[in-house]
């Protein structure tokens, strides 16, 4: 199974491949503070001196590295421009979902369910409506957190028939997000099976998807029930639903 | 309409609620005409079943007429008449394909409830909390079906309401019970629980050849049903060693197989249960199952224990060595009622069997609340209660 996103260029891309977050001004500024806040701290130990020593020091470290934990935190990074899909969800930045259900209908009938993008919002709740714009890019509108809507273009950068479909927003969007959906059949008789890889970067970087998950139900949860819909809509022709019936 | 609703442990009222509609396009409207209270439903009386909310319809034994049909349903017709499986089943998946409807992966609204207990989810089920769904039940006035294209079955002329109601879980449930024992003919079957459901394993275990059916209980009333209806031989559990008894019935070998028709609210009269009964109420445990340890002790060694008695969480002090040193066959699970509806409704058509007979109480559907108890406390020799609404 190719599960990958596959970048063209990647090979050539080490700054993004690296840990790096900070730009090349803000990195050297960095090492200036710290030599001086070091030096600074080390003539006075008596009077807290330490303390600056040791935030010297830290600064220090941040500009050597390149890194900032905070701005990781956040989901920041000054080093590449944020529309930068590739370094935006590189590695371990970003919220990462692999997600997979076995459907009792044919491979090639599931896969051009979900190649006519239009289709998603029929299953994933977050979603308002795709809207198709060229054969490979597309209009996506979210509902976002406190009822907003988001919107941003993606388009289908990879495309294997009947086996894979790999999509990640374009330039520019307001919405970093990648994804990809395979498609292989279960041994003899036992279905296809419907892996999905997603990746996004959340409003406010991993901090923001924590408290997301203290008010709500994390992404996983929701891939995993969005992909319990479209097993429902296809298999069974409608998804079971209780609202709506009489209680006491 | 009216309907009886949970309103919480030892609470449960008839009260009018709205009617209700079709909400998806294969689902079905049906008109009750009889329903009854399943030993099941005592569970959610006594609070044993998670998931409840106040005011959640009851009921999954029920029969009627179809009123509405929804969009896609291409099978029903106003003024149908039909039985309706307990399970919920879509008709369309893996295990729906292989038989295995109570395992349907597309009826469960809340399916993620019953993921994070469970590892995986079974089918949504009528009346019965809302980690199996959520579904308002059938004893009410009307009651939506959905999947009704597959799982409401067509009652042909000449047959009464009485005869066919239980055809929508306690026969089929008592029916595999006994056909998951693998009876061979002149096999010796003992039943824990002389309950509806009892009464139709030991039914069941004639209609598949077994030799010798023995039948355990401590109610008097529900032990003579077992012996005069059902010609079983019985053993009250207060008055025997039920182990020596069925040694001693068996020529020292044991049953060759064992049903427990009894579940997690087993009363016992051994010491173990006293165990359960305390634990049990200081919350540490959540089943009692004296019952289940009985049947897999007397159980024949390579024989087969057979599980249609409900069980919901952990069991504490289940013999699991001497399961394993006898090389015992453990089946249990809710029932794949789709697949035995219409060979029983054939059996019965044919007259070899006429499963009203183990109708004790018939009162209205506003009766309900008082028919619970009395079936609870198993008072006026009460066993089976059907409601007409």
């Amino acid at each position: 199974m190719n599960l990958e996103l596959t970048w063209p260029g990647d090979a050539d891309d080490a700054r993004a491949r690296s840990d790096q977050n900070l730009s090349e001004v803000e990195r050297w500024a960095s090492i200036a503070a710290g030599v001086g806040l070091t030096a600074y701290g080390l003539t006075r130990l008596k009077h807290n001196g330490w303390l600056y020593a040791t935030l010297g020091g830290m600064l220090l470290r941040r500009g050597v590295k390149a890194h900032c934990d905070v701005y990781e935190a956040l989901g920041m990074n000054t080093a590449v421009s944020p529309a930068d899909t590739r370094a935006a969800l590189r590695g371990s930045r970003g919220v990462n979902v692999l997600e997979s259900v076995t459907i009792n209908r044919p491979l090639p009938e599931l896969y051009r369910f979900w190649r006519n993008l239009e289709n998603l919002p029929s299953f994933m709740r977050h979603l308002e409506s795709v809207e198709r714009v060229t054969d490979t890019i597309s209009h996506w509108k979210a509902i976002g957190p406190a009822g907003t809507t988001v919107e941003w273009d993606a388009e289908i950068h990879n495309e294997v028939p009947d086996q894979l479909i790999g999509w990640r927003s374009l330039e520019g969007s307001d919405v970093v997000s990648a994804g990809s959906v395979n498609f292989d059949s279960a041994a003899a008789g036992r279905g296809t099976r419907v892996t999905v890889h997603l990746q996004y970067s959340p409003p406010g970087g991993k901090v923001g998807a924590a408290v997301a998950r203290l008010f709500g139900r994390d992404a996983e949860t929701e891939i995993r029930d969005d992909l319990r819909r479209f097993k429902q809509i296809v298999e069974a022709g409608e998804v079971p639903t209780t609202k709506g019936q009489p209680r006491g | 309409m009216k309907a009886l609703c949970w309103y919480g442990t030892n609470d449960v009222r008839v009260v009018r609620v709205p009617d209700p509609q079709i909400l998806n396009p294969r689902d079905a409207i049906v008109k009750v005409t009889l329903t009854a209270i399943c030993g099941s439903d005592l569970h959610l009386l006594d609070g044993f079943i998670p998931t409840m909310k106040r005011g959640d319809i009851l009921g999954h034994e029920f029969m009627g007429e179809v009123v509405e049909v929804g969009s896609e349903n291409k099978k029903l017709k106003k003024g149908d008449r039909v039985v309706v499986p307990f399970t919920i089943a879509c008709g369309n998946c893996y295990f729906c394909e292989r038989q295995m409807w109570s395992a349907c992966d597309n009826s469960n609204p809340n399916a993620w409830m019953l993921e994070e207990a469970y590892g995986y989810s079974g089918s949504g089920l009528f009346g019965y909390s809302h980690m199996m769904g959520g579904y308002a039940g059938g004893q009410a006035e009307y009651v939506r079906v959905p999947f009704a294209d597959v799982g409401p079955y067509k009652v042909p002329e000449g047959l009464s309401d009485e005869q066919v109601l239980f055809l929508s879980d306690i026969f089929p449930t008592g029916y595999m019970a006994a056909e998951n024992c693998n009876i061979t003919p002149g096999d010796t079957v003992a039943v824990w629980g002389c309950g509806p459901v009892g009464q139709f394993c030991i039914a069941s275990a004639w209609l598949l050849g077994a030799g010798r059916v023995i039948a355990i209980d401590r109610e008097p009333e529900r032990l003579m049903m077992a012996a005069d209806k059902g010609k079983a031989e019985v053993l009250d559990l207060t008055a025997t060693n039920v182990f020596e008894a069925l040694r001693d019935m068996t020529g020292g070998r044991g049953p060759d197989a064992c049903i427990d028709a009894v579940g997690m609210e087993s009363h016992g009269a051994t010491i173990d249960d006293w165990y359960d009964k305390a634990k049990t109420s200081l919350m540490m445990a959540t089943d009692r199952l004296s019952a289940l340890r009985q049947a897999i002790h007397a159980c024949r060694k390579g024989g087969t224990v057979s599980i249609p008695g409900v069980y919901g969480g952990f069991l504490d002090k289940v013999p699991f060595g001497a399961a394993f040193g006898k090389g015992l066959t453990m089946k249990m699970g809710q029932t794949h009622v789709h697949r035995y509806l219409p060979i029983l409704m054939e059996r019965i058509q044919r007259g070899e069997i006429d499963p009203s007979y183990v109708i004790t109480h018939r009162l209205r559907l506003d009766e309900a609340p008082n028919a619970y108890k009395t079936f609870r406390n198993k008072e006026d020799g009460c066993i089976k209660v059907v409601l007409k609404p």
